[in-house]
C-alpha cells in the first residue's frame, strides 16, 4: 500500500527503461533474460531480414533463371545456389529469404484483426452483460475448443476456395487465422472487463454522467489491456504455424506470387524419400527458428509478469521487485527495473515473499 | 502417503461446492448440466460449418462445375436439393447430423459416415499412440523440470519444450523419416502398413479398422511388429508436439505444489526427494493436467490432419485434405461436424473425470 503511494510520488524513471519490452529485459536475471534475449535476437533477425530481403536474396522468389539459363531442379547446395534449388527450379535461399516476408505481413495482419475484432466483442459482451454475453460466450467457447486449423481450412475454403495470388492468399491466410483467435481476445478482455466494471471509478463516471461509450473506452478498455502484449506474442507465433499448417495442405499462396515456407514444405515431401533433404530442411528450419524467437520473448514476458514463475535475483538485491512487477507492459507503477529500491534511497527494504501477489496490495 | 497429500483440501472444497450448489447440487447435477452443454457446441459448431461452406455456393457446381454443362449441372443440382430455400437445407441437415447421416460423397458417391467410419479408426490410432508419447516423454520431464527449477536441467527441457511447440509437426515428421527411413534405413517411409500385412488383415472376419488390434488378431507377430514399426515415426511426429505442453504444464505445476507446506512437511519427515516430486508434488498437480488433455485432442486432432499428409496415413486428416483437393465439400463438412462432436464429447469427458477428481470444479 505505502509503495503505492510512495512510487507516484518519486522522480519517473528514464523513458527508454519503461518501454515495454526494455523494462523486462531489465528486470529479468540469470536464465531467463538469457532466453529473452535470445529470442528478442532471434525475433529482429527475422524483422531485418523481411524488411531488406529484396537486397538479401540473390534471386527472386520465382526466379527460374539467370544469364546462365534455367537453374535446374533438385541442384545440391553449393556453388550459386547456396542452398540448392527445389523440385520446381527455385533457389532455396531465395524462397527462403522472401518466405520471411509472406510470414511477417500475415502474422501482423492477423494478429492486428483479430486484436481488433476480439477486444470490441469482448468489451461490449463484457460491459452489456445479458443475453448478447452468454450468446457470445457460448459461440467462443464452441470455437475455441475447434481444432484452430481445421477452422483456418474452413475458412480458406469459404475466402478463397482454396489457392490463390498473392495479396488474396495473404488475406485468406490472415482472416483464417484471425477466427481462431477471436475467442482468445474475447474471453481475456472480457473477463477484465467483467472485472472492472464492478470498480468504484466506473460506477463514479456514471453518476457523473458519462456515456457508455465513454466508459468503455476511457474507463474499462484502458484499464483491461494488460495481458494483451502477452497473447500477442504468444499468437503471432501461432499465427505463422497456422499459416505454414494451410501452405502444408495446399491452401498457400501460388510460388510466382509470394514465397512461402509451408507449400515449400509440401512440394518437398516427395523429395524426402529420394533423400534430397535441402528442399525441407531449409524453410522448416525457418519456420521453427522464427516461432522458436518470438515464443521465447512470450514465455520471458509471461514468467516476468507472474510473480510465481519469475526468478529472483540473489535476496541482497531483491528488494521491492516484486511490487515493480505487473503484467502491464511498461510498469503500472512507474517504478524503475528495480522497484522503489531504485527510486528512493530511504525506501524500507521490502523481502519479497515468494508467493507476493503484486495485485493483492491493492 | 498420498492421502496426506491429497485429503486436506477436499473437505473444505466440498463445503464450498455445497454453499454455491442449489439444493440437490452434487456429481449427478453437474453431469447434467455438462452433459446439456455439448449440444449447443455443436450445435454452433456444426451450424458454423454449414454456413461457411454454403456461403461458396453449392457443393455440386463446387465439385463437378468444370466437367459438366450447365444443364447437367442443374438437375444434379435439382435432384440433390440444393436449389431449394437454404433455410430448409440448413434444418434438414441439422436433422440428418442428428440422425447420424453426413450426406454422400460427391467425387467418390459413398456415404459420409461410411468414410468417417473406414478412416476415423486409422485416426483415432494415430492419436492414441500420439498421447501415449506424450505422456511418456513429457510428464516425468516436466518433473525433472520442476525439481531443478532455473538450474542446467531446467533450461535444457525448456528449451526442448518450446523447440516441441516450435516445430510444425509436418517438419518434424520429415525430419524423422529423412533421418529414420530414408539415411538410417531403420523404419518404414509411410503408410499405416506393408501391402502384405494389410493383405492378412483385410481378410479378417471382424476386423476393426485398428491396425493394432487386427493385426494382434491375426495371431502373426510378424503382421503385429510391422504396423508398430510403420506407427512409430508418426506417433513420435505427433507425440513430441504434444509432450513439449504436457511438459510445461507439469513443470508449472509442479513448482506450484512444491513450495506448499504440506511438501515441506513431507520432506521434513524424510520422505526422499524422488517420491516428493512424484507422488506428492505431482498428485494434486494433475487436475489442470487432465484438463488441458481436453484442449489438447483439439490440437491433437489438428496435428493429425499434417502428421497423416506427411506419412500417408490413410484417416480422416489424410482424407480430408483428398476431399478439398476433389472440391468435395460434402465430404469436407461431415468429417468437420464429425472432429466437432468428437472434440465436444471428449471435453466433455475431460470435465467429467476432473470434477470426479477435484468437488471443486463441480457447479
Amino acid at each position: 500500500m505505502t509503495m503505492l503511494a510512495e512510487t507516484t510520488h518519486a522522480p519517473k524513471a528514464p523513458l527508454w527503461t519503461r518501454l515495454p519490452v526494455v523494462h523486462q529485459l531489465r528486470q529479468s536475471v540469470g536464465l531467463q533474460r538469457g532466453m529473452l534475449v535470445v529470442g528478442l535476437v532471434i525475433t529482429g533477425i527475422f524483422i531485418l531480414t523481411a524488411i531488406f530481403a529484396p537486397l538479401l536474396a540473390p534471386y527472386g522468389f520465382s526466379q527460374l533463371r539467370d544469364e546462365n539459363g534455367t537453374f535446374g531442379a533438385q541442384q545440391s547446395p553449393g556453388g550459386a545456389h547456396l542452398l540448392g534449388t527445389t523440385v520446381g527450379g527455385y533457389d532455396v535461399l531465395s524462397r527462403v529469404i522472401w518466405g520471411s516476408q509472406t510470414a511477417i505481413t500475415v502474422m501482423v495482419i492477423a494478429v492486428v484483426l483479430s486484436i481488433f475484432a476480439g477486444v470490441a466483442l469482448g468489451l461490449v459482451s463484457g460491459y452489456f452483460g445479458g443475453w448478447l454475453d452468454r450468446g457470445l460466450v457460448v459461440i467462443c467457447d464452441a470455437v475455441y475448443a475447434f481444432p484452430a486449423l481445421l477452422l483456418a481450412i474452413v475458412m480458406g475454403i469459404v475466402i478463397s476456395g482454396g489457392r490463390s495470388g498473392l495479396w488474396g492468399g495473404i488475406f485468406a491466410a490472415a482472416i483464417s487465422i484471425t477466427v481462431v483467435f477471436i475467442p482468445q481476445y474475447f474471453r481475456v478482455i472480457r473477463a477484465e472487463t467483467v472485472r472492472i466494471k464492478a470498480e468504484a471509478y466506473v460506477e463514479s463516471a456514471r453518476v457523473l454522467g458519462a456515456s457508455n461509450g465513454r466508459i468503455m473506452f476511457r474507463h474499462v478498455l484502458r484499464n483491461a489491456t494488460r495481458t494483451l502484449p502477452l497473447i500477442f506474442t504468444l499468437n503471432a507465433s501461432e499465427a505463422l504455424l497456422t499459416l505454414a499448417g494451410l501452405g502444408f495442405i495446399g491452401f498457400g499462396i501460388e510460388p510466382s506470387s509470394a514465397a512461402e515456407w509451408g507449400y515449400d514444405l509440401n512440394k518437398s515431401l516427395s523429395d524426402v524419400t529420394s533423400g534430397i533433404w535441402w528442399t525441407s530442411l531449409f524453410p522448416g528450419l525457418a519456420i521453427v527458428l522464427v516461432v522458436l524467437g518470438i515464443t521465447l520473448v512470450g514465455e520471458s514476458l509471461n514468467d516476468l509478469a507472474d510473480p510465481r514463475l519469475r526468478s529472483r535475483r540473489a535476496p541482497g538485491k531483491t528488494a521491492g521487485v516484486v511490487a515493480a512487477s505487473s503484467v502491464v507492459a511498461g510498469g503500472i507503477l512507474s517504478a524503475g527495473p528495480g522497484g522503489i529500491e531504485g527510486l528512493e534511497p530511504d525506501a524500507p527494504a521490502v523481502t519479497p515473499h515468494p508467493n507476493d501477489d503484486p495485485f493483492e496490495a491493492k | 502417503m498420498t492421502t496426506v497429500a491429497m485429503k486436506p483440501p477436499v473437505p473444505a472444497a466440498g463445503r464450498i461446492s455445497k454453499k454455491k450448489s442449489s439444493p440437490g447440487g452434487g456429481i449427478g447435477r453437474y453431469l447434467l448440466i455438462r452433459f446439456l452443454l455439448i449440444f449447443p457446441t455443436i450445435f454452433i459448431l456444426v451450424s458454423m460449418v454449414f454456413w461457411l461452406m454454403r456461403t461458396t455456393g453449392d457443393p455440386i457446381t463446387a465439385a463437378l462445375g468444370g466437367k459438366l454443362g450447365p444443364d447437367q449441372l442443374a438437375v444434379l443440382i435439382h435432384d440433390a436439393g440444393y436449389d431449394r430455400p437454404i433455410i430448409i437445407q440448413y434444418f434438414e441437415y441439422l436433422g440428418q447430423v442428428f440422425t447420424g447421416n453426413f450426406g454422400t460423397t460427391i467425387s467418390t458417391n459413398r456415404p459420409v459416415s461410411e468414410v468417417l467410419f473406414t478412416y476415423g479408426s486409422a485416426t483415432a490410432e494415430l492419436v492414441f499412440y500420439a498421447l501415449i508419447v506424450a505422456f511418456i516423454v513429457g510428464i516425468p520431464l516436466g518433473m525433472v523440470a520442476a525439481y531443478w527449477r532455473d538450474k542446467a536441467p531446467d533450461a535444457f527441457l525448456r528449451v526442448f519444450a518450446i523447440l516441441c511447440y516450435a516445430t510444425p509437426v509436418f517438419f518434424a515428421g520429415l525430419l524423422l523419416k529423412l533421418v529414420f527411413a530414408v539415411w538410417l534405413k531403420a523404419l518404414p517411409v509411410a503408410g499405416r502398413a506393408t501391402v502384405g500385412s494389410e493383405l492378412q488383415m483385410q481378410f479378417l472376419p471382424d476386423k476393426t479398422g485398428i491396425y493394432l488390434i487386427d493385426s494382434i488378431k491375426t495371431g502373426d507377430p510378424a503382421v503385429l511388429g510391422d504396423v508398430l514399426l510403420h506407427a512409430v515415426l508418426p506417433a513420435l511426429a505427433l507425440g513430441l508436439l504434444t509432450a513439449g505442453v504436457f511438459l510445461r504444464l507439469v513443470r508449472t505445476n509442479v513448482i506450484g505444489t512444491l513450495g506448499t507446506d504440506y511438501v515441506n512437511a513431507a520432506r521434513s519427515r524424510g520422505v526422499n526427494e524422488f517420491r516428493l516430486v512424484s507422488k506428492h508434488a505431482y498428485r494434486p498437480a494433475l487436475i489442470p493436467i487432465i484438463t488441458v488433455i481436453g484442449l489438447q485432442v483439439a490440437l491433437l486432432l489438428g496435428g493429425a490432419v499434417l502428421t497423416e499428409t506427411t506419412f500417408e496415413w490413410k484417416g480422416l486428416g489424410f482424407m480430408l485434405i483428398e476431399f478439398i483437393k476433389a472440391r468435395d465439400f460434402v465430404a469436407v463438412q461431415g468429417i468437420v461436424a464429425l472432429l466437432a462432436v468428437i472434440v465436444a464429447l471428449s471435453n466433455f469427458i475431460v470435465d467429467i473425470i476432473a470434477a470426479l477428481i477435484d468437488p471443486r470444479v463441480r457447479y
